[in-house]
C-alpha cells in the first residue's frame, strides 16, 4: 500500500486510474446489465419440437403451415406473444365452441409453450415475450399505469379490473388472477374481442406502468368490502335493500309499543 | 230499449234505497273517539320483567361504553399506515367502534324510553295564536307613532326615494343571475368542436401525435386533438372532441360514396360520444368490428359508418374525416359535418 501511495504523482498514475475506471465499470455493466434476450434463445430443436406439438394438437383448425382455415385465422406473423398469451392462459386448444374461448388450465407445461412459440414466431415476424424487466410491476408508475387505464381499458375491464359484459355473451375477463406476462401479451397481440394496443399506442413503459396498477388493485381496497368491484349496481343494491332496509327496521322498532 | 232501461231504473231504485240508509246511520257530527285505552306493559306488571328491561337497557349503555373504549383503543394501536390492509384493518376497527359507540347510546335511550317511562299517551289543546286585545292596541299604537314620526305621509318626495332604492336593490342580484344563464344560452358552441383542418389526432392521454403507419390492423387509439390542452375550458372541449380510431382491413370497411375519402386505408376515426345520451362509446370487439356504449348497450359498426345496429341510440355516430399529412402525421379533414353526442331541440337549426 505504501508503496503504491508513493508513487500516486508519477506521470502514468492518471492513465493507470484511468485503466482501472474502465476496467471496472465494464465489468459492472457486464456483471448488472439486463440481457436484452429475456429467455435463452430458442434453438432448432425447440422449433422442430415446436413444429411436432403444432401439428398434433393445432393443425386441424389452423392448418398444417398455420395458415388457416375454414374461417380460423393464420398464425404466420402473430409472434411468441400471442403463443404465448393463449396457450398458457388455456384459451387454446379451444376445446369447446363458444361466443369467446374461456381461460382454463393450460394443456401444456412452459417447455412446450415456449417450443409452440418458437415454432409460431419462426414462421414470420412478430411480437415477442416480453422480457422478466419488461413486465416487472416494481419498475412501472401505477399512478400512469391507472391513468392509461382508465383511458384505454377501464370501459371494458372496468375501472379496477373487475372485467366486465360485452355483446352477444363475450366479455372482458377479470384481471385479478392474470400474470404481469399474460397482461403484457394481451395488449401487444389483442387476443379475441379485445383490440390491439401496439408499442405505438401503449409504449413498452406504459405498458408496465398498467401492470403496477393493476398490481397494486391486488392489495384489495382501503375503505373495506370491495363488493366486487363492478361498480354502481353492487354498491347500489347494497345501500338500498340493506342500508334503507335496517333504517326502516330501526324505524319500525322505534315507533313499536312495547308489548 | 226496454233491455236497457229495465237496468237504469233498477239501478236507481237500488242507488236511491242506498242512499236513504246511509243518511240515516250518519250523525250530525262526528264525536272525537279519543285516545286508545291505555294497556300495561310487562315492566308495568312484572317486577322481573321491570328488572330485565333495566339491565338490557345497561348492556346497551354498556356497549356503548366497549365501542369508545375500542375506538380509542383502535385509533391508538391501529394506525392507517402505508399499507392498503393496514388502511383497510384501521377504517374497519374505527368505523366498527364508533357505530357500536353511538348506536348503543341510541338504541338503550330508545329501549328505556319504550319500556320502562311512563307510556301514557297524553293531549294537550294548542294555546289560540291571536293575542290578546290590549297587546295588539299597544303594538299598533306603537307602529302608528313611528309613521307618524317618520313623516312618510307628509314627505312625498322622501317616500319616493325609499320607494325607489328598496325597488332597484334586487336588481343587483338579479341581473348577474339572469346574465349567467344567458351565456349558456348559446346552443351553437354544441355544433363545433376543436377539430379543424389539419389538426393533428394525439394520443389521449398523452397528447402525443399519432402516424398512420403506428395504428396497426385491430388496434384501438383514443384520440384528443393535438395541443388540447392550451384550449381555452379544454376539459370541456375535450368533452366534445374525444374520438375513437381504428384500423381494421380495408376489405372490410363499407364506405358510401359521399364519404369517400374520410378513412385512411382503413383507418376509421368516430366521435366517442354515444348519441343517446351522450356516455363515452368506447368497448371496441375488434373481430366484429362492433363499438358497444356501456350505459344501454347501443351497439355502433365501425366498418359500416358506425350505423346502430343494436340499442336506443337512433343515429350513427358523427364521423370524423382524416388523411394524413406530409410528415405520416393522421390529421383531420375538417371539423364533424353534424353536431356531436345526443339530440337536443336546436340541433338541426
Amino acid at each position: 500500500m505504501k508503496a503504491i501511495a508513493a508513487r500516486r504523482h508519477h506521470r502514468f498514475a492518471p492513465v493507470v486510474l484511468l485503466a482501472l475506471a474502465l476496467v471496472l465499470t465494464g465489468g459492472l455493466y457486464a456483471a448488472l446489465a439486463p440481457s436484452a434476450e429475456g429467455a435463452a434463445a430458442p434453438t432448432t430443436d425447440d422449433v422442430e419440437a415446436g413444429r411436432a406439438l403444432f401439428v398434433a394438437n393445432c393443425a386441424t383448425c389452423h392448418g398444417v403451415n398455420a395458415e388457416g382455415r375454414d374461417g380460423n385465422p393464420t398464425l404466420i406473423g402473430v409472434g411468441a406473444a400471442s403463443v404465448d398469451f393463449q396457450v398458457s392462459t388455456g384459451r387454446m386448444p379451444m376445446q369447446l365452441e363458444g361466443p369467446q374461448a374461456a381461460a382454463k388450465p393450460p394443456q401444456f407445461d412452459r417447455e412446450e409453450i415456449d417450443q409452440l412459440a418458437a415454432y409460431v414466431a419462426s414462421l414470420g415476424p412478430g411480437p415477442a415475450v416480453p422480457s422478466a424487466e419488461q413486465v416487472d410491476p416494481a419498475l412501472g408508475d401505477p399512478a400512469n399505469g391507472g391513468a392509461i387505464f382508465r383511458t384505454n381499458c377501464a370501459m371494458c375491464h372496468g375501472a379496477i379490473g373487475a372485467g366486465g359484459a360485452l355483446s352477444e355473451g363475450k366479455y372482458a375477463p377479470a384481471l385479478a388472477q392474470s400474470t404481469p406476462t399474460e397482461i403484457y401479451t394481451a395488449m401487444l397481440t389483442g387476443p379475441q374481442s379485445m383490440p390491439v394496443f401496439n408499442d405505438a399506442n401503449i409504449t413498452p413503459e406504459e405498458k408496465r406502468d398498467v401492470i403496477a396498477y393493476l398490481e397494486e388493485q391486488k392489495n384489495g381496497s382501503p375503505g373495506g368490502t370491495s363488493l366486487g368491484s363492478i361498480g354502481p349496481v353492487g354498491e347500489g343494491i347494497w345501500i338500498w335493500v340493506v342500508g334503507m332496509g335496517l333504517l326502516i327496521a330501526s324505524a319500525v322498532w322505534i315507533g313499536a309499543k312495547s308489548s | 230499449m226496454s233491455h236497457e232501461q229495465t237496468p237504469q231504473i233498477h239501478g236507481a231504485t237500488a242507488g236511491g234505497q242506498d242512499l236513504d240508509r246511509a243518511d240515516a246511520a250518519l250523525p250530525a257530527r262526528f264525536e272525537d273517539p279519543g285516545l286508545p285505552e291505555h294497556r300495561l306493559r310487562q315492566a308495568d306488571i312484572d317486577p322481573a320483567a321491570d328488572k330485565r328491561a333495566e339491565r338490557q337497557v345497561v348492556a346497551m349503555f354498556a356497549l356503548s361504553v366497549i365501542g369508545t373504549v375500542g375506538f380509542l383503543i383502535a385509533y391508538f394501536a391501529l394506525p392507517p399506515g402505508e399499507t392498503v390492509a393496514s388502511m383497510r384493518l384501521s377504517n374497519i376497527a374505527l368505523g366498527l367502534s364508533l357505530f357500536l359507540a353511538m348506536f348503543g347510546i341510541g338504541a338503550a335511550a330508545v329501549h328505556w324510553a319504550k319500556t320502562l317511562m311512563s307510556d301514557h299517551e297524553r293531549q294537550e289543546a294548542r294555546h289560540p295564536q291571536r293575542s290578546d286585545a290590549a297587546t295588539r292596541e299597544a303594538a299598533l299604537a306603537t307602529l302608528r307613532e313611528g309613521a307618524e314620526d317618520s313623516g312618510i305621509g307628509r314627505r312625498g318626495v322622501l317616500k319616493g326615494a325609499v320607494v325607489s332604492a328598496v325597488a332597484l336593490a334586487p336588481l343587483t342580484v338579479a341581473v348577474p343571475l339572469i346574465g349567467e344563464v344567458g351565456g349558456d344560452w348559446n346552443v351553437s358552441k354544441f355544433r363545433h368542436t376543436l377539430w379543424e383542418r389539419g389538426k393533428r389526432l394525439a394520443r389521449d392521454p398523452s397528447g402525443e401525435p399519432i402516424r398512420a403507419a403506428d395504428v396497426t390492423i385491430g388496434s384501438v387509439f383514443h384520440v384528443i386533438p393535438e395541443n388540447l390542452r392550451e384550449a381555452d375550458h379544454w376539459i370541456e372541449e375535450k368533452a366534445k372532441a374525444v374520438v375513437l380510431m381504428v384500423r381494421m382491413d380495408p376489405r372490410d370497411l363499407k364506405e358510401p360514396t359521399e364519404r369517400a375519402g374520410w378513412s385512411y386505408d382503413g383507418i376509421v376515426a368516430y366521435s366517442k360520444i354515444c348519441t343517446h345520451v351522450g356516455c363515452p362509446v368506447a368497448l371496441y370487439e375488434q373481430q366484429t368490428h362492433h363499438l358497444l356504449c356501456p350505459c344501454h348497450q347501443s351497439t355502433f359498426d365501425m366498418s359500416d359508418g358506425a350505423k346502430v345496429v343494436f340499442g336506443p341510440a337512433s343515429r350513427p355516430l358523427p364521423q370524423l374525416p382524416i388523411t394524413v399529412d406530409d410528415e405520416g402525421y393522421l390529421i383531420a379533414q375538417d371539423d364533424f359535418d353534424e353536431p356531436i353526442g345526443p339530440s337536443y331541440w336546436e340541433r338541426l337549426r
